[in-house]
């Protein structure tokens, strides 16, 4: 959100006003009186488009900052539930200008996108006139040092007077990018303010989930009145769990696998009135039964779920071993598992995970040979139930 | 014949003495690779049992290739670790650089791609789950009992989808299985693997798995178009993914337009790449191909 990339900015030296966040209407007035003047009432969610949905309002009272803050707070931004308002003084600014560092991937390098032809409609602008957008590649082991600093700023073509403050703000922008292990790190508008000052109005940070181990502070960033209970349950018991709309729930072993098996069930799913898979679950190589239960409890919290389609290949993993954790789960949920499962065990050890399936005999349980077949089964067995 | 692994390759492994490295040294040696030593500064000098077989610990990559001759690294060390790993390994000049390792910051593997720069290592990785010439040597975790060899190669983006689609072609086999990862940033790419097995007398027919997120399929594509002659059949996971939701690998996201699975088929079926709707349709495709070889 904008108040928090504002914070990286300022930690890192980046010329930015921090401005108040606040999470009612009462103290968006309080806010409004202690900077005083005309203020700006901003929402916080982590969208864009925020202008354009009623989202930032300028306030020349309290009393008027009060009345925006109570329209804003609560508000749905792209479906988005607006818990908080920025308040920031009014700075109109004299020009708007535009500047990104951001991970490159076809590439395999960093990227500096730059434009001093106008800023919060930098896509309009890359349309328009993309020459006056301008693309620098920086690379990695290199970074950005001043002379980097300086041909970046030249390039992009920033005003004589404001070159050497671009120059400082270049470097500290970089330093967010790198220190913070971001992988964007977008000023947009980067404004020239009257008096030639130049100063990050607005802001995007998007961060490095991998790198979380060297960053203990980026806990405080994440979003949770945002995310879905669903996956913040899973998320508190380590599963690679994504909510999704639709009836069949997924588990399965390996990203690739996962993503393909929603794939087969979406297809199937068109024969069986058009049931969709309900989530993706990547319960990766260790599929033990507290493993296992886990992630069917978390799918069978899911009202939506009318069946759940068990999908393993058995690779490093045994399928006897898979076979063992399905049968665990289903002791450790007793009664709580209500939905069919089809399951579909194929590779290491098949023929031993079927035979503890087998014998198992849970009334809930269907095995399935192929992924296809048991993709089928399963859109069938939701299709039936919906 | 084969890409990038053979019998003759020499491996060790950084990080053997781990839990993963552990159990993975082993599973290598079962499959027939031959390991010459492991590499720990800490415990340089020891020597570990695996699989029935003494593994010398060296105290660097340097040491380990100086001292056995080896040209193959397979690192398991852990996230924080694995930039200064692959550095090292770089420096040393080792030629294959194999990286398993899950949830390596994007950072850190920018800056080892630009390091390598002018070097002479070819790196595969990071998270993924490295490469099998069947029969022969595995430098990574592919399980060795799904298939054996034969004419197909295979690369992919995904670990367990490698795995499905060699046992979905277990009775033909395969010259050369390389998974390239699915991380934003990579060392091989499709085109790279690509071009080796056009090169690769052995290879009659290739398999490309890919996933959504980033451009590399479309590139692939394009490079198909002009330099393949071996037939192609092409995969892509992630048809029903929605936009802005990162699906179990860190690259695998739909921005916007961008990344998604149905541009991806339509750039290679436009440069005349069969493409499965399923795992097993696309295994169906390869078995017509190779009917007709």
């Amino acid at each position: 959100m904008e108040y928090q990339a504002k914070e990286l900015f300022a930690a890192h030296g980046v010329a930015t006003t921090l401005g108040k966040v606040v999470e009612t209407a009462e103290e968006a007035r309080s806010a409004a009186e202690e900077i005083g003047g005309t203020v700006v009432v901003k929402a916080q969610v982590k969208a864009g488009g925020r202008g354009k949905a009623g989202g930032v309002k300028l306030a020349t009272s309290p009393d008027e900052a009060f009345e925006h803050a109570s329209a804003i707070l609560g508000m749905q931004i792209k479906g988005l539930t607006v818990h908080r308002v920025l308040i920031t003084p009014a700075t109109p600014p004299v020009e708007e200008y535009y500047f990104s560092f951001l991970l490159d991937r076809s590439h395999r390098s960093y990227l500096c996108i730059a434009s001093v032809e106008g800023g919060v409609e930098i896509e309009e602008v890359a349309k328009t006139n993309p020459d006056a957008v301008k693309q620098i590649p920086v690379d990695p082991g290199a970074g950005v040092d001043d002379a980097k600093a300086a041909e970046i700023v030249d390039e992009a073509g920033f005003p004589a007077e404001l070159r050497d403050q671009a120059i400082a703000m270049v470097k500290a922008l970089y330093a967010t990018f790198v220190e913070e292990d971001a992988t964007l790190v977008e000023v947009n508008p980067l404004a020239r303010l009257e008096g030639d000052k130049l100063e990050a109005l607005d802001g995007k940070v998007s961060l490095d989930d991998n790198a979380d181990f060297r960053h203990e502070d980026h806990a405080k960033f994440e979003d949770k009145s945002a995310a879905d209970p669903l996956e913040a349950k899973a998320k508190a018991k380590g599963l690679n769990y994504v909510k999704l709309d639709g009836e069949v729930g997924i588990i399965g072993n390996g990203a690739g696998l996962v993503m393909s098996t929603l794939d087969v069930v979406a297809y199937a799913g068109e024969d069986h009135g058009g049931v969709k898979p309900a989530n993706f679950l990547d319960i990766g190589g260790g599929a033990n039964a507290q493993v296992m239960a886990d992630g069917l409890d978390v799918i069978l919290g899911d009202d939506q779920v009318k069946s759940v389609f068990v999908n393993v290949f058995g690779g490093i993993t045994a399928c006897d071993e898979v076979a063992n954790g399905i049968k665990g789960a289903l002791e450790i949920l007793g009664d709580q598992a209500t939905k069919p499962l089809v399951v579909r065990l194929d590779g290491n050890n098949v023929d031993k995970g079927r035979a503890i399936l087998d014998e198992l005999n849970h009334p809930l349980v269907t095995q399935v040979p192929t992924m296809d077949g048991a993709a089928d089964k399963a859109a069938e067995l939701a299709g039936a139930a919906k | 014949m084969s890409i990038y692994l053979t019998k003759d390759s020499k491996v060790i492994v950084q990080g053997m003495t781990g839990g993963m490295g552990s159990k993975h040294t082993t599973l290598m040696l079962d499959a027939g690779t031959n390991i010459v030593g492991g590499v720990n500064a800490r415990k340089a000098g020891t020597s570990v049992e695996l699989g029935g077989q003494e593994l010398p610990v060296f105290g660097s990559v340097e040491e380990a290739m100086k001292e056995t001759g080896a040209d193959v690294s397979v690192v398991f060390v852990p996230p924080a670790f694995t930039k200064d790993a692959c550095i090292e390994a770089i420096d040393a000049g080792i030629g294959l650089l194999v990286v398993i390792t899950e949830g390596v910051p994007v950072q850190d593997t920018a800056e080892v791609w630009s390091y390598l720069q002018g070097k002479t290592t070819r790196m595969i990785g990071p998270n993924c789950p490295g490469i099998i010439t069947p029969e022969e040597s595995l430098a990574g975790i592919t399980p060795h009992t799904i298939a054996g060899k034969g004419p197909i190669g295979l690369v992919s983006k995904s670990g367990t989808l490698t795995y499905q689609m060699m046992y979905e072609l277990k009775d033909h086999g395969f010259s050369t299985a390389i998974g390239i990862g699915g991380d934003p940033i990579i060392g091989t790419t499709h085109i790279d693997a690509l071009e080796a097995f056009e090169a690769d007398p052995d290879t009659q027919a290739i398999v490309m798995i890919g996933e959504i997120g980033g451009d590399a399929e479309e590139r692939a594509a394009a490079y198909i178009k002009e330099h393949v002659t071996k037939p192609v059949v092409g995969y892509v996971a992630g048809f029903t993914a929605p936009e802005g939701k990162t699906m179990g690998h860190a690259g695998a996201i739909v921005s916007g337009s961008s990344g998604t699975a149905q541009a991806k088929k339509e750039a290679l079926e436009a440069a005349g790449v069969k493409v499965g709707k399923t795992p097993s349709e696309t295994a169906a495709l390869m078995r017509e191909i190779l009917a007709g070889l």
